[in-house]
């Protein structure tokens, strides 16, 4: 029955309006502003405010036309983006109104006297509407002899986004963007006449996580980024589409490169994803590439316990050595792409003849793994869903944090329909708050859920047992579409290429012998291993006991699985796949340097399952992909993978193609009711968008706008504990200690939340735990 | 018939009919006078004052707007002022200019305002000494000296860097980095109001 509702909502007729516009005929939908209909027709009405995802504001008056209805004209020129068309209606453009033509050159005039000619310094210039369109439909001369208004400049917005105010033509683009994308009303329109101008509130700066699309439709140069400003201007740049490491939100980026450096990264367009939006972090965090040092050569541990710089047959030679004939284990991490993901799978399972592989380099349990490999790759949820939906449930994650165009999606469905939002977070954030999301406690709790509902799955689900099974029961009573979003990009492709014990690439389960032979048959292999592998705490508690002797790992932070993860490696013998030099490479007998996202090709898996390929940025690099560097220890090893390439990995795994058959059930976990000691709180925390993540070292303009940590207990505790709003207090564990300020917030009274990897609250480092029982005192 | 040495002239052959026309004699007298008066130019040159100088020895002034060598200019009190805009590595037409800018600290403030040039090239093996950088140059920074000595005998040597171009410190003059003058902007500076001394 829902389906067919759906049909007819696609199916209803919409009502074709007929105008004529310069003279030709044009049919639109009813509700069309006469600016778009004009386009249809391909004639361009200037225009600075107007944007198609915006909300019509009217504010430039640069658009303005000749309009008549039923042979009654309008009295004088109108705002072409801000009236819908209507039957009957003429509309004569500046190509065939000299009233409009010269109404339009008014309003360029006005638009240009206060605006300073410094469009050769200037970061917009070459890409700038205002410089294009005075060139268009301006005067050729200026008639204005006086003396142009000057602002001081820049004033900081925020310590990313920087104003200069005699630039503004007071569009209103980037407040309207704020408040009606993003939901952050930190910015307006402040003063009046000759004198407004775009401001903060003195008490709320703009610390947006959506601040830099501001500067991207700003249609002059009046927001600039601070990383970007006066570094260069578009025609030094060489753009190359790309997609976004960040997150597995799956953004169309655009990558400008300017002597084999990035420069800046925008928001592409891609309006099944993105739209034309994209997060801060996506937008500025691409100095990691060089802020830390990099490992240019291959390196190996020599005798006297150092690493010294080596040749690459050499250090192959040595890694092969080291790996060859011994018990090993394979560490992804959560940002390889999909091409380097299936590397590490082939190379486990033909070149180590191991299962024990795992991309999860965060806390996983059991209940997690029986999950991806039944659930995961079989679901279909997609971005259009979410504008569909009736209701969306959040359960164990936060989407403002963890994948912020989710949320951008969640929040337009949020404004335009009021779609209610259900969470399973301790207390509202910032985020449920803008969704004004239902906050529940249990997931068991949840009801009211259609077919058109959908329910969102953080990764930090699995932390909590049973609570997947809660939710698939949910999903399965209900019949309400499941989605599961990890946090980084690259999980969603690991987990279809198959680096994760279970599974092979294409979804086919390690368990099933069809699925086996299959893969076997594809890689000229005889066998592949069926013994069942390791998680990535069972591999690394499997090395400090030596009952594996070997690793290799790709980029993964130690400290995001456990506080002991790095010592774990210390007894075994560890191939490090690295960017930059880290915790890993420092105790690393063999460290390989590999290339960055802008520096090779490859693809990403956004959470909808859908390839974000993306191509070299930086033409003449010569770092190489993960998987080149796998294929020739694999080589040297004498049992080849014969991947030499990221287009060669590609096409294999095009042919190898998804898994028909058949499944292995979901094992239901049951709930655990961990009940708190006496005199103790439950933490639980998650990651901040903008925090210590390594993705983000080098960008100081952007992490001045992270949210400050604090601490959130309810206002019955903080009583209790006799502190007030900002005070600190002190949360141990049998660890260690962590000092934050307090935020009061509407939550259970044994509940306490603090960020996860923020300045002054790294919980894995100090705690040892992410989710459990703490000691809270007043500092 | 097209033989370089006739006239292009048409003189319709009257030249020719004339010289028909004409004693021998009379040819011959002209011709002496003629190369006497040739000889003459010759001979009085000799007495003039020569244009040829011993150079290097001795070395001439150039014209006052003579194109040479680039010189990046400094306001009275030391600070840069180049901004690293880059307008003069666009403006050129054999791309001989390289710039990188850098923001100004407080802690190390190298010019006026927001911007500095920290990486400054030119490279001479390009550079047509058009004068098209330093017309483009918003801040009078880039300007022409006029010294034209620049032979080398390496490549490296031609490309100039940032400290070759710099003009001198003058007295009054510090080096930066230092601070804008006290309560001085970079607006100030631009208009030429600041005198030397960093706290003039």
């Amino acid at each position: 029955m829902v389906p067919e509702q759906a049909l007819l909502e696609t199916q209803a007729p919409v009502e074709m309006i007929t105008v004529v516009i310069d003279g030709f005929e044009v049919s639109v939908p009813k509700g069309t502003l006469v600016i778009r209909a004009a386009e249809k027709l391909g004639i361009q009405i200037p225009r600075f405010c107007d944007h198609p995802l915006l909300d019509p504001a009217g504010a430039c008056r640069q658009c303005l036309v000749d309009i008549e209805i039923n042979g009654r004209a309008f009295p004088k020129p109108q705002a072409s983006c801000t009236i819908p068309v209507e039957n009957n209606m003429i509309v004569k453009t500046q190509l065939t109104s000299p009233v409009a033509e010269k109404a339009q050159a008014g309003i360029m005039e006005f638009l240009l006297i206060n605006h300073p000619l410094d469009c050769p310094v200037c970061d917009k210039g070459g890409e700038c509407p205002l410089q294009n369109q005075a060139m268009s439909n301006g005067r050729p001369d200026s008639r204005y002899e006086g003396v142009k208004r000057t602002f001081e400049k820049p004033v900081p917005i925020s310590t990313q986004v920087l104003l200069d105010r005699e630039r503004c033509v007071l569009c209103a683009r980037c407040t309207r963007f704020s408040e009606q994308i993003a939901g952050d009303p930190f910015i307006t329109l402040n003063e009046r006449g000759a004198l407004q101008q775009v401001g903060i509130y003195a008490e709320d700066p703009f610390e947006s996580y959506y601040s830099g699309n501001t500067v991207q439709i700003c249609p002059v140069g009046a927001l600039t980024g601070a990383s970007y400003r006066f570094r260069a201007r578009p025609f030094d740049l060489v753009s190359v589409d790309s997609a976004c490491e960040h997150c597995a939100s799956g953004c169309a980026m655009r990558t400008d490169i300017r002597r084999g450096k990035t420069l800046r990264r925008l928001a592409g367009d891609d309006s099944s994803v993105n739209e034309e939006w994209n997060c801060d972090k996506g937008r500025w965090a691409f100095k990691y590439l060089t802020s830390r040092e990099r490992v240019t050569s291959p390196m190996i541990r020599g005798e006297d316990g150092e690493l010294h710089e080596a040749s690459w047959p050499e250090a192959i030679a040595f890694a092969a050595s080291g790996l060859k004939g011994k018990r090993a284990g394979v560490l992804v991490g959560g940002r390889a792409t999909v091409e380097d993901a299936y590397g590490y799978s082939k190379f486990a399972r033909v070149a180590l003849g191991t299962n024990d592989i795992d991309f999860r380099s965060r806390p996983h349990s059991d209940e997690e793994s029986s999950f991806l490999t039944s659930v995961a790759l079989g679901l279909k949820t997609t971005y259009k869903d979410i504008d569909k939906a009736d209701k969306v449930v959040l359960l164990g994650f936060e989407p403002e944090e963890e994948s912020p165009i989710v949320f951008l999606r969640i929040y337009k469905q949020v404004r335009k329909r009021a779609l209610a939002v259900i969470s399973d977070a301790p207390f509202a954030s910032r985020g449920s708050q803008k969704l004004n999301a239902e906050l529940v406690t249990e997931i068991s709790t949840i009801s009211g859920l259609t077919a058109k509902s959908v329910i969102l799955v953080g990764e930090r689900l699995a932390e909590k047992s049973g609570a997947l099974s809660s939710a698939l029961a949910l999903a399965e009573k209900s019949g309400a579409k499941l989605a599961w979003i990890p946090r980084r990009a690259g999980e969603r492709g690991a987990l279809s290429s198959g680096a994760i014990a279970t599974l092979l690439p294409g979804g086919r389960p390690v368990s099933e012998p069809s699925a086996r032979v299959d893969v076997a048959a594809a890689w000229s292999v005889d066998s592949l291993p069926s013994n069942p592998g390791r998680s990535t705490s069972e591999i690394l508690l499997a090395l400090s006991v030596n009952n594996l002797d070997a690793v290799v790992i790709g980029g993964v932070d130690p400290l995001d699985i456990s506080n002991e993860a790095l010592t774990q490696l210390l007894n075994s013998f560890v191939v490090s796949l690295e960017i930059s030099h880290s915790s890993v490479t420092a105790i690393a007998d063999v460290v390989l340097p590999v290339a960055a996202v802008v520096e090779k090709s490859g693809s990403f898996q956004d959470w909808q399952g859908s390839v974000r390929a993306f191509d070299k940025a930086i033409a003449d690099s010569l770092s190489r992909s993960d998987v080149r560097i796998l294929s020739m220890i694999a080589d040297e090893m004498g049992s080849p993978i014969n991947l030499p390439t990221v287009s060669a990995t590609a096409r294999e795994i095009a042919a190898l193609g998804l898994w028909d058959g058949s499944v292995s059930a979901f094992e239901k976990a049951a709930t655990e009711k961990s009940a708190i000691p006496e005199g103790k709180l439950n933490l639980t925390s998650w990651r901040l968008l903008l925090d210590l993540g390594t993705l983000q070292d080098g960008e100081a303009n952007l992490a001045g706008t992270a949210r400050k940590a604090s601490a959130h207990i309810s206002a019955t505790r903080a009583e209790k504990l006799g502190v007030k709003t900002g005070e600190e207090i002190s949360i141990s564990s049998d660890l260690g200690a962590i000092k934050l300020p307090v935020t009061i917030s509407d939550m259970s009274d044994q509940a306490i939340w603090v960020p996860r990897n923020s300045i002054g609250s790294q919980v894995i480092a100090n705690l040892g735990f992410v989710t459990g029982p703490v000691t809270v005192v007043k500092a | 018939m097209d033989n370089p040495l006739t006239p292009r002239s048409n003189d319709l052959g009257l030249t020719a009919a004339s010289k028909a026309n004409t004693p021998i004699e009379n040819q011959d007298a002209k011709s002496f006078f003629a190369q006497l008066q040739g000889f003459w130019v010759t001979f009085i040159t000799m007495f003039k004052k020569v244009n040829t100088v011993e150079y290097p020895e001795v070395k001439e002034p150039t014209a006052e707007r003579f194109h040479g060598r680039h010189q990046l200019n400094r306001y009275e009190d030391g600070l840069e002022k180049c901004i690293g805009c880059e307008l003069c590595a666009w403006a050129c037409p054999a791309d001989a200019i390289l710039v990188e800018g850098e923001s100004n600290t407080e802690e190390a403030r190298f010019s006026p305002g927001e911007r500095y040039g920290k990486v400054y090239q030119i490279n001479y093996l390009r550079c047509v000494f058009c004068g098209l950088c330093i017309e483009a140059c918003p801040t009078r920074a880039l300007t022409m000296t006029n010294e034209y000595e620049l032979a080398d005998d390496s490549r490296k040597k031609l490309i100039f860097e940032k400290e070759d171009l710099l003009a001198p410190l003058k007295s009054g003059m510090l080096q930066p980095p230092h601070p804008m003058a006290e309560g001085k902007t970079h607006i100030d500076y631009y208009r030429g109001e600041i005198k030397g001394g960093s706290n003039g």
